[in-house]
Order: C-alpha cells, then structure tokens, then sequence
C-alpha cells in the first residue's frame, strides 16, 4: 500500500526516463538528501563523522567504480587499491606543484591521470578474463605499489614516503573543520553517483552490459569491444583515483603508500559483491555494511569488557568478516540491492499477500 | 650489473640454482591451488591461509599446545593431517555445497571469506607469535658439493626440493592410476558429464579439498622450518598466483616448471638486472611476467587450451 505507484501517470518521455519514476522513491531519496545535508552535521558527532561516515562516503566512491567496471562490464579488478594510490599520490603532486590550481580541478585532473594508467593495465583485459584478469591487475597493484615507494619524485623526497596533503580550500574558502569537509566530500559524492546512474542507463552502460553477458554477441551487434572495455576501465580508474584522492586531503590528511595495500583492494571488491554487482546504490549499501561491521564487533564484545585481549579480538574479527561474506554469498549471492528490491516488492503489496 | 654474469659465472649459477630451488617451494603452494582450480574450477584464495593454519597447528602440537603433550615431529604430523583433512572436507561441505550452480566469481569471492576465516582461526586457536619449527634437516651447505664444483647450496633446500618432487609424482600416480584420480579428472572436464555416468561429484570434492590440506601441510612445513611459523606464510598465495598463471591453471607438470621459471628468473633479476632501477623488484616482477605470458598464450604454458574467444 505504501509503495503504490497507482495514480501516478507519466505523460512524457521525460518523465518516463526519470531516475526515480516513482513519487514515493523521489520524496525519500530528496529526504535523504536533507537530511544528509542538513541534519547529519547537527545531530551526529564530529567524532563519528569523520571515523565512520566520511570512510563511508569516500570508499563509497571507490565501490561505485569497482561496481562499473566488475558489475557492469564483467572485468575483475584487484587493482583498486593501487588507482587509489595513483589518484592520491597525483593528486599531492598536482597540489604541491600547481599551488595555484583550484582543487576541484586538481582531483578532476587527478582523476585523470588515474583514468590513463588504468586503461593502461586494462589493455590485457582485451585478451583474458576472469581471474587471470584478476592476476594481471594484481600485477597493477605490486607495480603501483614498489614505484610510489621507491621513487621518492611523489613523495617530494620525504625521508619516510609518508605525505601530508596541504589544506583544502575551493574557490578561495578554506575548507578545515570536520563539517565542511564532509560537505566537500558529500558534494563529490553526490555528484559522481549521479553520474554513474546516468552512464549505466545510457548506451555507454548498455555496451557495458552487452560486453558482460556476451562478448561474441556484443561484437556481433557492432558494439566496439576495445573502445567498451578500455572505457570501464577508464571511468572505473577515474572513480577510484577519486576516492583515493579525497581519502587524503578530506580524511587522512597524512598518509603512506602502505594505506592502500592489498586489503584496501579487498575491502572495495567485498562492497561490490555484498552491496549487490551491478547496483549503484548496492555500492552505497556495501560500503555501509563493510565499514561499520568493525564497529559491531566492537560493541559486540563490548559488554564482556576487558576479558577479552586485543589481539583475540582483532582475530574475532577476521573470523566473523569472513563467516559473514560466506553466509552473505549462500543466503543471497545478489547482494543488499536485491534485498532492498525485494523489500520494495513487499512493500508494494503489503498488507496483502499478493 | 649484469657484467657480472661474466665476471664471477659461478655465482650466476648460484643464484639461478638457488632459484629454482625456492621455486619448488612456491610451485608447492601453487599445487594446491592447481588441483581444486582442476577438480572444481574453484579458485581458492585461501590456499595460503590453509598453509598457515596447517604449520601453526603443527608448531603448536609439537610444543605441547594439547593437553600439555608434547607431540614428537611424526606424530605431531600425522595429527595435523588428520585435522587438516577434516578441515578441508568441512569447508566442503559447509561452504562450497551451498554454493553449487553459482558463478565462479561468487565461489572466489566465498574462498576470500573462507582466507579471512581460516587466518583468525589459526592464529586465535594457537597464537600469533613467530614459532621455529625444527624439521631436524640441516640448514647448512652441501659440503660435499661445494668443494667439487664450489657452488653453494642449502641441503635444506635441495631436500626441499627433493620432497616437492615426490609429492608431484604421487599426485602424478594418483591422477593417472586410481580409480579415484580418474574419477577427479572426469569431473574437472566436465561435472555434469561425470555425474551421468555415476561419479559422486560430492565424494569427489571432499577428497580434493583434503588432498589440498594435505598439500598445505606439506608447504606449511617446509616454508615454516625456512621463515618461522608466522603470519606471512598466508601471503605464500600471492607468490603461488603467477606461479600458477603461467604453468596454467589446470596442469600439475606446468605448476612445477612455472615455480621453476619464477623462481629462478626472480632471483635473476632481482640480482642482476634489479640494482639498475633501485632493486626490490622481486614483488612486482613475477606479475609482469606472467601478464606476459598471459599475452602470448592466454591459457598458459601447460594449461588446456580453451577455445573460447575474448
């Protein structure tokens, strides 16, 4: 009864194409959106802002470029980490050696640079898949990995490869305190999702699917499969350079190349596959799930105090990661969305059983 | 530095023998890999961690961690293999009979899962402190050797080396010879042809999954007695993955050759070619490689040729 669309008519094409055709998914996500705005800075702690929402939101960023490459076009990449790091790292040269440029154009130009070496080490893709794919781009990760550490040229030569980004500021205001800084990053946020919505609903996300499910038959339709695949890996980079670009400026502020290591990799691949593959808002949902499960354990194990030691706590904590993906992947390989898909189906006919 | 090939051609040999003997070790790990990917089409991430937990708990029996016993090296052996059998055949039936029908991606994804688990069970069950493992082989040079010829080398690795080829001949044996390993190899070409003609595909998994445990025993072994019983064992997987690439997936005779090729062409350049960018490359350069080969020939150098296009 609540998710009835009954009664509302689209009368034009536009309103056929909306993003949410449905009225009573328009007032939530716009809901939503104020209240991220406007009633999150108020209400929830500056400490839980920046310790949970803007990993939250930042690594969000990089999931919905994982998902377009992995759950869009079928390539599997465990290179996410490293086009963090190479988004992050460009990103402070870019900072350091421009002073002048505006910082929105900086992560734009980072994105980039991003978006280059990650065509660069899709180029295999047109020639393998699946997990040999996974191999070559794990091949990206070490590569990535020993020249960031080894070439002191983007760390500026400091003496322990550690980098501080200098301070925000977009278009002359200083961005500084935890408040803005997550608007700063809600904004890109927001602005990426939007844009990934719309690339998977347009005929470059079509291609993408088409490459997915069939290869041959994609050829066969005239779809361009070297043009499809680089693409996904260069819009896929450019997300996670991104993300690995605002992870330093608006979340860390200092950080080492060791950040983004394999785990990193790991962390965003478990977003998409929990979150739901091919689901722009599933991406939202894993990086949810993966960033506060941590959080849950903790307060799980809370109750029993100090009995248990740190170090038994931490193991915990893989055990239980790992039992939840395995459980997560028996009871429902879709993923969050579909359960979110499922739940509006319910919705929709509640309180009636069909 | 390469002119040092020609200057001192004894140490170039050391160091590609020495290579190629720490490249059985990592075909070792790979083989488990190897085998489930052939039985299965699974690719088991947490192959790596199976080595962890196998060493740990063989550590762990021969210092006493059971009832206070302190287990001699055989007995303490045979223990682990039983659990290690018991526990292969347990991530079967628990994990990957739920999964069947699903993509392969999912199956990967499900052994990730199982590698977080297995590492925090490991090391919550025995502890996380680095433990020596004492095999009672001597890491010490070959005397005898080295005063014929004057090349070095670990009798501990040749023993290595030594054992690894045994396995991969009884593995070779069972693949070809019994019942069962024909039986395992119909699976792996096809499983629901093997299931037709009545081969219990579920028995078959079972005894993949605990011959891996046995693998993982073997590997944990002999890299716990070289770098102590520790967390970094895990990380083996990710030097088996190239090893694995270029043999191709499914061969056991490829595994061997490729840990062969890694491990000597590693040493190789991290010695002689890596000095020119800064060294360390020893990371990175297995994967370059094997994207390499991955270029040339997609299915690897022994790995059946799929006829599929990309």
């Amino acid at each position: 009864m609540i998710y009835r669309e009954s009664g509302q008519f689209k009368t034009s094409y536009a309103a056929d194409q909306a993003m949410f055709p449905i009225r009573q998914d328009r007032i939530f996500i716009a809901l939503l959106l104020v209240a991220a705005v406007a009633v999150v800075p108020v209400v929830v702690s500056e400490y839980a802002i920046r310790s949970i929402l803007m990993p939250f939101l930042i690594l969000s960023i990089a999931a919905i470029g994982l998902n377009l490459l992995l759950g869009y076009c079928g390539l599997i990449s465990l290179g996410t980490a490293a086009f963090m790091a190479v988004g992050a790292f460009s990103a402070y040269k870019l900072a350091t050696g421009i002073p002048d440029l505006p910082i929105v154009l900086n992560f734009i130009l980072a994105g980039l640079v991003t978006a280059v070496v990650g065509m660069a080490f899709g180029l295999p893709s047109l020639r393998i898949k699946g997990f040999y794919l996974a191999v070559t781009t794990l091949a990206a990760h070490f590569f990535v990995e020993w020249t960031i550490t080894k070439f002191g040229w983007f760390t500026n030569y400091s003496p322990s490869g550690v980098i501080s980004a200098p301070p925000l500021d977009v278009f002359g205001i200083a961005i500084d305190s935890t408040t803005e800084k997550y608007w700063f990053v809600l904004a890109w946020v927001l602005v990426l999702a939007v844009l990934a919505k719309n690339l998977v609903r347009s005929s470059v996300g079509r291609a993408w699917m088409a490459v997915r499910d069939m290869d041959v038959a994609a050829a066969v339709i005239g779809v361009p499969i070297l043009k499809t695949k680089l693409l996904a890996f260069a819009v896929s980079s450019f997300y996670c350079g991104i993300a690995g670009a605002l992870y330093v400026f608006a979340y860390i502020g200092t950080v080492e190349p060791q950040a983004f290591d394999l785990n990193r990799a790991f962390q965003v691949l478990f977003m998409v596959i929990i979150g739901g593959l091919g689901s722009i808002l599933g991406s939202f949902f894993g990086a949810a799930f993966i960033v506060t499960l941590p959080i849950f354990i903790t307060l799980a194990a809370a109750p029993f105090g100090g009995q248990i030691p740190a170090e038994v706590l931490s193991n915990l904590e893989l055990i239980i990661f790992g039992i939840l993906i395995v459980f997560f992947l028996i009871v429902e390989p879709l993923g969050l969305a579909r359960l979110w898909q499922i739940g509006k189906e319910k919705l929709r006919l509640w309180p009636f059983p069909h | 530095m390469l002119e040092m090939i020609y200057l001192d051609p004894l140490f170039a040999i050391e160091v590609v023998v020495s290579g190629l003997l720490s490249g059985i070790m990592y075909s070792l790990v790979a083989l488990g890999f190897a085998l489930i990917f052939k039985a299965s089409g699974i690719f088991n991430f947490a192959q790596g961690a199976f080595v962890l937990f196998a060493a740990l708990t063989l550590v762990s029996l021969i210092e006493g961690a059971l009832f206070g016993v302190k287990l001699p090296l055989l007995l303490a052996a045979a223990v682990t293999l039983v659990i290690m059998v018991v526990y292969g055949m347990a991530v079967e039936r628990l994990v990957l009979r739920p999964l069947i029908n699903q993509s392969l991606i999912i199956l990967f994804m499900a052994t990730i899962g199982l590698n977080f688990f297995t590492e925090g069970f490991a090391q919550m069950l025995w502890g996380a402190q680095v433990k020596r493992l004492d095999l009672g082989i001597p890491e010490k040079p070959w005397e005898g050797l080295r005063l014929a010829t004057g090349i070095t080398l670990s009798v501990f690795e040749l023993v290595a080396a030594a054992i690894a080829g045994v396995l991969v001949l009884g593995l070779t044996l069972f693949f070809s010879k019994t019942t069962t390993g024909r039986a395992l190899r119909a699976v792996s070409d096809d499983n629901q042809a093997a299931m037709s003609v009545g081969i219990p595909l579920q028995h078959i998994w079972a005894v993949v999954w605990a011959v891996a445990g046995i693998i993982a025993l073997v590997a944990g072994m002999l890299w716990g007695a070289k770098l102590g019983v520790q967390f970094s064992l895990s990380l083996l997987a990710l030097k088996a993955l190239p090893v694995l690439i270029i043999g191709g997936f499914d061969s056991i005779v490829g595994v061997i050759v490729a840990g062969l090729i890694v491990g000597a062409s590693e040493k190789f350049a991290e010695v002689f070619v890596g000095p020119y960018f800064g060294g360390a490359i020893e990371n990175w350069f297995p994967y370059v490689l094997a994207t390499v080969v991955l270029l040339i020939k997609p299915q690897g150098l022994f790995g059946e040729k799929i006829i599929e296009r990309v």
